[in-house]
């Protein structure tokens, strides 16, 4: 067994996006890292509430906060990795919140008399973050077993990995966190404009339309810029891509589909973990299996 | 599009509330238009980003609550990061649904929502935090 570090994984990575836990844990593994669930996690919200007077969106969060500080003293560790960019997102805002705001801490900690207070010392980071500053990318590149060599891959951070500027995990305008990862592993990555980018997120419920749009503009420009395959994070923009195509190709006789995946899929097949009880590729819309066979 | 000054925005109740909402100084904005133009959404607007702060100043809540834009903004942080004045327009943007979800009011109905078998659950909580009171 490998370190004990605490996961969240999130409500949709324990169904559509079961590719992405697993390919996650499964990295992590092979990194000697072993990414234990968070106990009894609850959902993170999906989108950080922006309205200044009222507290009832952060709520949620900081519950799952004070769940990481118990548990991390058990194991520990105060590191809480989440791989979801939503996920990520809205813990990181949290914690960032209730420590600047005090006051708002304050009022939280008194209606959740059933838990222990907050005490502010949980680190919240992305996957990404800790591959490159934890890990190391030196120590990454030792377990890559099959370089993804002539793979052409566009990266993808969309809106949360970024923005707001207290929670970006790199340069919000120029971000190449996600590009040197995919370099270590041996893939080509095309130079993509349009990398960060918002997808449409929520607008894919009742307003597809605008989703397909999108889409068909992300990934026509991925194509003119030579990728075969766009990797991404967040398990909404990878509906958006994916499922969303259909609505871009029936719009626009030029769309060509491209598969996606997750960052993480990458990382399990260059380190030579190719079974489909990680990769799940019966998850996708567009099957990424033509272009990664060489690979599988 | 008509541009009227309505009345003082100091003394419009919705606007104090908007202000009150989202936390943000509306009149230290000067049309400079960045958030127009890094809007990914903008396209499918009926009131562009940097209007939405020339409708408030102007003191007309009325176009903001009957357009189209507030319901389109998909809360990327855009604008939000690259205002040169450090205003978060999608906060205000919050605060102007905020005014009519606090009524009870259901922009998306959740039974009606096709594909629900398929969408992610971050999909449909995203959207209904941001669309059902």
């Amino acid at each position: 067994m490998g370190k004990k570090i605490m996961f969240y994984p999130g409500c949709t990575l324990k169904g559509v996006a079961k590719n992405l836990e697993d390919s996650t844990i499964e990295s992590a593994r092979i990194l000697g890292y072993d990414l234990v669930e968070l106990p009894g996690w609850t959902c993170c919200g999906a989108v950080y509430g922006l309205a200044q007077d009222s507290v009832k969106f952060t709520i949620a969060n900081v519950r799952n906060l004070i769940k990481a500080q118990n548990f991390g003293k058990e194991i520990g560790d105060n590191r809480l990795i989440a791989v979801c960019s939503m996920c990520y997102n809205n813990l990181k805002r949290a914690h960032i919140d209730v420590m600047r705001n005090r006051d708002k801490l304050k009022t939280l900690d008194l209606f959740m008399d059933e838990e222990a207070d907050y005490e502010g010392n949980i680190n919240v980071l992305h996957y990404l973050q800790f591959l490159k500053n934890d890990v190391g990318f030196d120590k990454v590149a030792e377990k890559v077993k099959k370089p993804l060599k002539g793979l052409k891959v566009a990266p993808y951070y969309g809106c949360l990995l970024l923005r707001p500027d207290e929670v970006a995990i790199d340069d919000r305008e120029d971000p190449h966190i996600l590009e040197n990862l995919l370099e270590i592993l041996g893939a080509e990555v095309v130079d993509y404009p349009l990398k960060n980018e918002c997808c449409g997120s929520y607008h894919t419920v009742d307003k597809k339309e605008i989703v397909g749009e999108r889409t068909y503009k992300l990934l026509t420009v991925a194509r003119e810029v030579g990728a075969d395959v766009l990797a991404t994070s967040c398990p909404l923009c990878f509906f958006n891509l994916d499922k969303r195509q259909e609505i871009a190709k029936n719009k626009h006789n030029d769309f060509e589909h491209m598969p996606i995946v997750y960052f993480t899929q990458l990382m399990s097949i260059a380190f030579g973990s190719t079974s489909q009880e990680v990769l799940h590729f019966d998850k996708h819309y567009i099957s990424p299996e033509g272009v990664l066979k060489k690979w599988l | 599009m008509k541009y009227t000054i309505k009345e003082d925005p100091h003394k419009n109740e919705m606007i104090q509330k908007v202000i009150e909402i989202s936390g943000q100084n509306i009149f230290s904005c000067y049309q400079c238009g960045r958030c127009s133009s890094g809007c990914p959404m903008a396209e499918f607007m009926d009131v562009l980003p940097n209007q939405v702060f020339m409708f408030l100043q102007e003191g007309d809540v009325d176009t903001l609550l009957n357009a189209k834009s507030p319901w389109v903004c998909a809360a990327c942080f855009t604008c939000t990061v690259r205002c040169p004045v450090g205003l978060d327009l999608a906060a205000v943007m919050e605060a102007i649904r905020e005014l009519q979800l606090r009524k009870n009011y259901d922009y998306v109905d959740p039974y009606k929502v096709e594909d629900r078998e398929e969408l992610p659950p971050i999909a449909m909580v995203s959207n209904f935090r941001k669309f059902t009171p």
